[in-house]
């Protein structure tokens, strides 16, 4: 507040000096037209507040001035400096180290260089910069330069008014950029349902967009339909839009809110209640109750009813009474448009977007349950093998994740380049991780494969071990791991169907793990051996299979794979010593529910998994945890009765 | 036991007023009680850096009452039973003379009753949900009124914004902070399908079903802006994918009251630009006690490239609090400093003073800024020093509450039946 | 009988002695009763160790003793933690509230009562009103029957399902993990009516004693004692007679026991429950100790933790359940407390605070490879007997990989 004062204060005086300066000067160059009208409004730009703006921004924007343009498009993107010595506006930008290069509005020269310390910045915040945004439409609607046209569309889109109607429809005829030139169209259609007085048009225009998707339609046929309730005593007249007559005791209105708007003695709510009787105690007696008896709410209402007998309070209206006042009059919900062919359109618009809206939802919410089955798919997939084929219990599977989450940070801090960088990274967290769990499985699991129970505890050593390594190298802190830019977006079927591309790539990448799993277990030479080794060991070894050699490459292979995944889901979600954690349990019971030993299993599984997960969610927006408990309850559930998984392994590769 | 306590306490009380200060044990014990492990650790070292940092300064500037300080390090390690632990030691066997702690309203509840019990003082630096107000605390921190209620006037002034999408992690903190603005906006006239809530666990990384609810609510022509309560790690999978979905903060603006310089050194800002959080101090605010502030910390730290942030004001206000209400009371007794405290004015590092109201909160500016590129805010917006309120006015059963310290001797009246509900906290 | 069974038993008379002498060494050096070289933070500690001792010996029966190897014990410890908080928060609470209603000029009616206590309680979690679970909060005899009934319940409708589809070995393990996910997710949301994350607080405030903390840790630590030292006799009880031979039987050869006619199923849901009983009552005990209880306490890794003490400590053996909880959880106590010095290298300072659980997981996996027995173990070496290999002898990976079994059918 102080530093506002001074502002002001600091203003006032140079405002003082400014006009000194100009009597002074006589015949000089004076103030130029804009910076006058600037100067004008200087308080208000100062204080940059969306109350109160509109004033300084119509000022400018009304100017007729060539350089208001100019003006407001400096201004928006905050680059509009006021020199502290006198109080002037410039546009200014920074040349050097804390040296800042001044242009003047009016004549655009330079006028000299000032450091920072010499300048206060202004900041319109966004909700000014949009009022600027606005006022600037109409500036840019023709520009040449197509960005700026771009910005007039986008401003407009966002908030409009009835005056750029006009404007908007002369600059469709002569845009030349094809997708502009759409853009500019549909915000037309949007722009005469709000504001065309003509109700032919406006009708025939939202029929023109019953069958859009957009969020932006809906925002625009939604006013139209919005409708208040009203009480009237004389029944409804004719000359309002009538959507609705109301019962009261209904979803759509209750009947104390019913009986609000009526003229009916007002309620006494309990707070009242006790507030009359507390004010009338009279020596240890409220209307011949005694104080100690009030603990029984019988006796407050008898002590109240006295009190009201004695007129002291206002009397409680009865059931009687209440249900008179709402018969007396009759409750409607109205239209806030008074045309009825627009409301009635809208309506059957609407109507039609609905059901469009719900078909898309279902289908988006099939690809976010896909999405999320991929992800699933992805950290699991490892331990379909190492748990799977195996049947090793991994509990650091979800470290290794971690590892190679942290390895494509490292990467990315040495190779700035994100596209190079997660082309590097990918390789070498499969190496970090397959290094790491060939030497897991020689030092400790080998030890312990007939004692499976040994081999999750000592496992489990390793892991916090593990993240606790984690914790001491990286911190505990999120470390970023950015995806490229081509990652970055999202593929947009329409504003309901949208999906975010590193997602895409997550599926992709989860699909072409499985063709690597099944390539390298029904085609090579270490899957047939892997194959032969889990299903008899001892025949195996005298077929001249190294058991030992196969069983460290087949481990090393499942920890680099969740190595890779750990890349990717660093790239969607954070890389933190606990993202293993949060993922071995889930990872764990998606191979166990698919059927342990089946990597078709283990994709139904992660399917099943993910699909469940955002069935829940949808039924139970506002919760996302309660769908991860009902989810795991289920999960347990399931096991009951399908205990071998989906696809239950049969004969001699089922083993017990 | 408490009955002699007391008796001894007095008599501390008496020796102190007759002889001088000298008489004071010396060195003075200050207690730090954060995590330096587990999950809060990344949050809580840096304010028990900070406090090492205040202690040390204050020695070299020749200490309290002629005494040295001595920090008493302790680490409840993210467990929230080892903090009430943590403290009991420190009251009793480190005999502290005041604490500085915690950071997450579960340790701070959990320290309670033995603050209480052991009649021990602290001062919690990070910004919470009221409904709260212990004797035996003193909060450095934002109450809602200080941070959540005036941003949500910003979005309703300044971005116009009519509709609104509270996202929080599923803790107290956000829990109360809802339903706080919850009945605010109610009251501001924006009806209750207007309001959108949504709760995530901590952690969380799967958004794009809650992004896309947010991006639907735009579907009926209001504007919409997202209150964000969102915790720690989750929030880099939150704007990663509002980023993806194409969401700028001129079409949806999100405002932050748990996002700062800290969290957002761990995230890519470049598509963050614009959207906002509000706090009582940014590291970007221009005054030259700030830039002291930030030299010295850096000098301490020895790292040019650590950031500041507002819990650290909140410990740097209170302490400089402490050590005058110990310098005006001749003495470390809690209920003498306790008494030195009320009214304690000193200076905000953004400029302006801040003073301790016999509620035991402190009146502070209000900041909102904006997301910058380099992970810095930009200040746009600040406010004059907000009194602390710790019982909310815009929940029907605490708009009756009432805490003073000083006249009513107590931490929840009510006005309404003029009573102390209770003057020993119910955690 | 009682006499033959101590008298066959010898090592029960020995454990009792040693808790029997340490209580009272405990109790002698309190603040509360004598010299104060205890500090009573430090007498929670040994209490709250106790408690864990007891829940490492119900883990040690369904693990050493059935081969259960669960993995989700501690959500009945909690379990047990929130039936007993429940009744500590209601009653401290009614006691506050009735005191400050008592000042209002019109006496409150029973409902104002519970609805003020039930915006004291909910308040902080943005709600007033006493969900469904709360039903018999105000009961203190009605909660302490909850304190076993619940985790009994749970374990009985869990393990019922689970053995009932032989589900087996560390698949059971898995779910039992998946069991207490669920539960801790569940009660992390507001909606779970015990106050979400914040869980309950203050609870080592007993309602209507104003004796100091002092002596409230000291009675704690006699009762956890009393419960540890019952536990454990019922414990060598349990597994001393045919009971414990059946178990020991299913834990060695599941098939064979269920061939020679016995029913395995029961016999384990019998000892499943039991053990969760015993948690239970461990986890009422341990946290009015602790002063709070949130769900996080409840999380996979707690259980996990626990079957780490117990395989450190050693299985199969009571003691040695009861060595591995307490030497674990009091180095861990003194090494994360900061206490230790850190070590400096020259180049790099080893900070305990950071290293410790490194420490700790290598270990674990060292005393699982080299070590199975345990800290037990160590008895064994001094009493010079022999342990019989249960594991058989160590033939390399192919053992494993289940498939000799196919290969005899």
């Amino acid at each position: 507040m102080l530093k506002r004062v001074l502002v002001i204060v600091l203003a006032a005086i140079c405002l003082g000096a400014v006009a000194q300066a100009q009597t002074d000067d006589a015949g000089g160059a004076g103030l130029g037209a804009i910076q006058v009208i600037l100067q004008d409004q200087a308080e208000i730009i100062v204080e940059s507040s969306r109350q109160t703006i509109a004033p300084a921004i119509d000022a400018v924007a009304d100017s007729g001035l060539p350089q208001a343009q100019r003006v407001m498009e400096v201004w928006q993107a905050r680059d509009m400096y006021r020199r502290i010595s006198d109080g002037l506006f410039f546009a200014a930008e920074e040349t050097g180290d804390d040296v800042w290069t001044l242009t003047d509005f009016d004549t655009g020269a330079n006028v000299g260089e000032l450091s920072g310390d010499a300048l206060e910045q202004i900041k319109p915040n966004s909700g000014v910069r949009s009022l600027i945004g606005t006022a600037l439409v109409r500036f840019q609607l023709n520009d040449p330069d197509p960005a700026k046209r771009e910005d007039a569309i986008s401003s407009l889109e966002r908030r409009a008014n009835a005056d750029l109607l006009d404007p908007l429809r002369a600059s469709i005829e002569g845009e030349p950029d094809a997708s502009l030139k759409a853009r500019k169209i549909r915000t037309e259609r949007m722009l005469t349902v709000a504001y065309e007085p003509d109700e032919a048009a406006r009708i025939a225009a939202i029929e023109e967009l019953s069958g859009d998707l957009g969020v932006d339609v809906r925002a625009a046929l939604n006013p139209l339909v919005a409708t208040t309730i009203r009480a009237y005593p004389d029944g409804v007249p004719d000359d309002v839009n009538l959507a609705a007559i109301l019962t009261p005791g209904t979803d759509a209105l209750s009947r104390a809110e019913a009986y609000e708007m009526t003229d009916g003695p007002a309620l006494v709510s309990d707070a009242d209640l006790m507030n009359a009787l507390q004010a009338n105690i009279d020596d240890g007696m409220v209307g011949g109750v005694p104080v100690a008896a009030l603990s029984d709410p019988g006796r407050r209402a008898a002590a109240y009813g006295a009190l009201a007998d004695a007129g002291v309070v206002a009397p409680r209206p009865t059931e009687a009474q209440v249900q008179a006042a709402l018969d007396a009059v009759t409750f409607a919900a109205i239209y806030s448009d008074p045309s009825p062919a627009v409301t009635q359109a809208a309506e059957a618009a609407l109507a039609k977007i609905a059901t469009n809206v719900g078909l898309n939802q279902v289908f988006d919410l099939g690809l976010d349950a896909l999405s999320l089955g991929s992800i699933y798919f992805l950290a699991a997939i490892g331990l379909a093998i190492t748990f799977g084929v195996m049947g090793v219990i991994n509990m650091a599977h979800g470290e290794f994740i971690m590892m190679g989450a942290y390895t494509g940070f490292v990467v990315q801090q040495v190779v700035p380049n994100h596209t190079l960088s997660i082309v590097l990274a990918i390789p070498l967290a499969f190496a970090v991780t397959f290094a790491a769990g060939v030497a897991l499985e020689r030092l400790v699991i080998r030890w312990l494969y007939n004692r499976p129970l040994e081999t999750l505890l000592a496992t489990f050593g390793v892991s916090i071990a593990l993240q606790q390594l984690a914790k001491n190298i990286f911190g505990t802190q999120a470390r970023p791991l950015t995806s490229p830019d081509w990652l970055g977006g999202a593929v947009v079927i329409n504003d309901v169907v949208s999906i975010s591309t590193i997602r895409i790539a997550i599926f992709v990448l989860a699909l072409i793990f499985l063709a690597v799993f099944l390539f390298i277990m029904k085609r090579t030479r270490l899957g047939l051996e892997t194959r032969a080794v889990t299903q008899n060991p001892g025949m195996a070894g005298a077929m001249g299979i190294n058991p030992g050699r196969v069983n460290m490459l087949t481990f090393g292979l499942g920890s680099g794979i969740a190595g890779i995944a750990g890349v990717a889901i660093g790239l969607y979600a954070q890389v933190t010593s606990e993202i293993g954690q949060a993922y071995i349990v889930q990872s764990f019971m998606t191979v166990v529910v698919g059927g342990v030993g089946n990597i078709w299993g283990t994709l139904l599984g992660a399917g099943m998994i993910g699909a469940l997960h955002k069935g829940i969610e949808w039924f139970n927006p506002s919760n996302t945890l309660a769908a991860q408990t009902y989810m795991i309850i289920f999960i347990i559930i399931f096991i009951q009765f399908r205990p071998r998984g989906i696809i239950a392994l049969k004969g001699r590769a089922a083993g017990d | 036991m408490k009955s002699i306590k007391t008796a001894l306490v007095g008599t501390v009380a008496f020796a102190a007023m007759t002889a001088t200060a000298q008489a004071q044990d010396c060195p003075i014990k200050v207690g730090v009680l954060h995590s330096l492990s587990g999950t809060m650790a990344i949050s809580e070292t840096t304010l028990k850096d900070t406090m090492e940092m205040l202690v040390a300064k204050q020695n070299e500037a020749g200490g309290v009452l002629g005494c040295d300080l001595e920090a008493v390090v302790v680490d409840p390690a993210s467990d929230w039973p080892l903090f009430a632990e943590k403290a009991r030691e420190l009251l009793t066997v480190q005999e502290v003379d005041v604490i500085f702690g915690s950071w997450t309203s579960v340790s701070r509840k959990s320290v309670l009753p033995v603050l209480e019990e052991l009649n021990g003082l602290m001062f919690y630096p990070v910004q919470y949900e009221g409904e709260e107000s212990s004797k035996n605390v003193f909060y450095t921190g934002a109450a809602p009124n200080q941070q959540a209620i005036p941003a949500t006037d910003y979005f309703l002034d300044e971005l116009g914004v009519e509709k609104f999408a509270l996202l929080g992690t599923d803790y107290v903190y956000p829990r109360t902070t809802n339903n706080i603005l919850e009945s605010y906006l109610m009251d501001k006239g924006i009806s209750e399908e207007d309001i959108f809530v949504n709760y995530t666990p901590f952690g969380h990384s799967d958004w794009s079903k809650v992004v896309a609810d947010v991006v639907a609510l735009g579907a009926d022509g209001k504007k919409v802006g997202v209150i964000s309560t969102i915790n720690g790690d989750a929030n880099v999978g939150f704007y990663k994918e509002l980023a993806s979905a194409g969401i700028s903060a001129e079409d949806i603006p999100v405002v932050a009251f748990s996002v700062g310089e800290e969290e957002l050194a761990g995230l890519d800002t470049s598509n963050l630009v614009g959207h906002l959080a509000a706090w009582n101090y940014f590291m970007s605010a221009d005054t030259e006690a700030n830039a002291e502030f930030i030299a010295s910390w850096h000098d301490f730290i020895g790292d040019e490239t650590r950031v500041a942030n507002d819990p650290m004001e909140a410990h740097y206000i209170g302490f400089n609090m402490w050590v005058n209400a110990v310098t005006e009371a001749e003495t470390t007794d809690v209920d003498a400093v306790r008494t030195a405290m009320w009214g304690q004015e000193y200076p905000n590092l953004t400029g302006g003073t801040a003073v301790m109201g016999t509620n035991h909160h402190l009146a502070k500016p209000v900041l909102i800024g904006e997301i910058l590129e380099d992970g810095q805010f930009d200040i746009i917006s600040q406010t004059t020093e907000v009194a602390g309120d710790a019982w909310t006015d815009y929940l029907p059963e605490s708009a009756v509450l009432k805490s003073d310290w000083q006249e009513l001797e107590c931490g929840m009246y009510n006005t309404e039946t003029s009573t102390c509900v209770q003057i020993e906290s119910n955690y | 009988m009682e006499r033959s069974f101590l008298l066959k038993n010898p090592s029960v008379l020995v454990f009792l002695a040693v808790l029997a002498m340490f209580t009272i060494a405990v109790t002698v050096m309190s603040e509360a009763f004598g010299a104060g070289l205890v500090s009573t933070s430090f007498v929670k500690t040994l209490g709250k160790t106790l408690c864990l001792a007891l829940i490492a010996l119900a883990m040690d029966l369904v693990w050493g003793f059935a081969g259960i190897l669960s993995l989700g014990h501690f959500a009945f410890f909690g379990l047990g933690g929130y039936m007993i908080g429940m009744w500590l928060m209601y009653e401290r609470t009614r006691l506050i509230v009735e005191e400050s209603m008592a000042q209002a000029a019109i006496p409150p009616t029973d409902s104002e009562v519970v609805d003020a206590i039930g915006s004291q309680i909910f308040g902080v979690v943005g709600s007033a009103d006493f969900p469904p679970i709360w039903m018999f909060a105000d009961s203190l005899t009605a909660q302490l029957v909850l304190v076993v009934a619940v985790p009994g319940l749970l374990a009985f409708v869990f393990g019922w399902l689970a053995f009932r589809s032989r589900v087996t070995g560390v698949y059971l393990s898995i779910l039992t993990q998946a069991m207490t996910l669920a539960l801790s997710l569940y009660l992390f949301q507001n909606d779970s009516g015990l106050r979400g994350n914040n869980g309950l607080s203050g609870l080592q405030n007993l309602p209507g004693v104003t004796a100091s903390q002092d002596f409230v840790s000291i009675w704690f630590f006699w009762a956890s004692a009393l419960a540890l030292g019952l536990g454990y006799l019922f414990a060598a009880w349990l597994v001393s007679g045919k009971f414990g031979s059946v178990l020991r039987g299913i834990r060695d050869n599941e098939a064979r026991v269920r061939f020679l006619g016995y029913s395995v199923e029961g016999y384990k849901l019998v000892i499943f429950t039991v053990s969760a009983m015993i948690a239970g009552v461990a986890g009422a005990l341990y946290y009015p100790q602790a002063g709070i209880i949130n769900p996080a306490e409840i999380a996979p890794i707690a259980s996990i933790y626990l079957a780490v003490w117990v395989a450190i400590g050693g299985r199969g053996r009571l003691y040695g359940a009861v060595i591995g909880a307490v030497f674990v959880s009091l180095v861990s106590t003194y090494f994360t407390g900061g206490q230790a010095p850190n070590i400096n290298l020259g180049v790099y300072v080893i900070s305990w605070v950071d290293w410790w659980t490194v420490l700790l997981g290598l270990s674990f996996v060292l005393v699982t490879l080299f070590a199975p027995q345990g800290i037990g173990g160590l008895v064994d070496l001094f009493a010079r007997r022999q342990h019989p290999e249960r594991h058989g002898a160590d033939l390399g990976p192919d053992k494993g990989a289940l498939r000799e079994s196919e290969a005899e059918q």
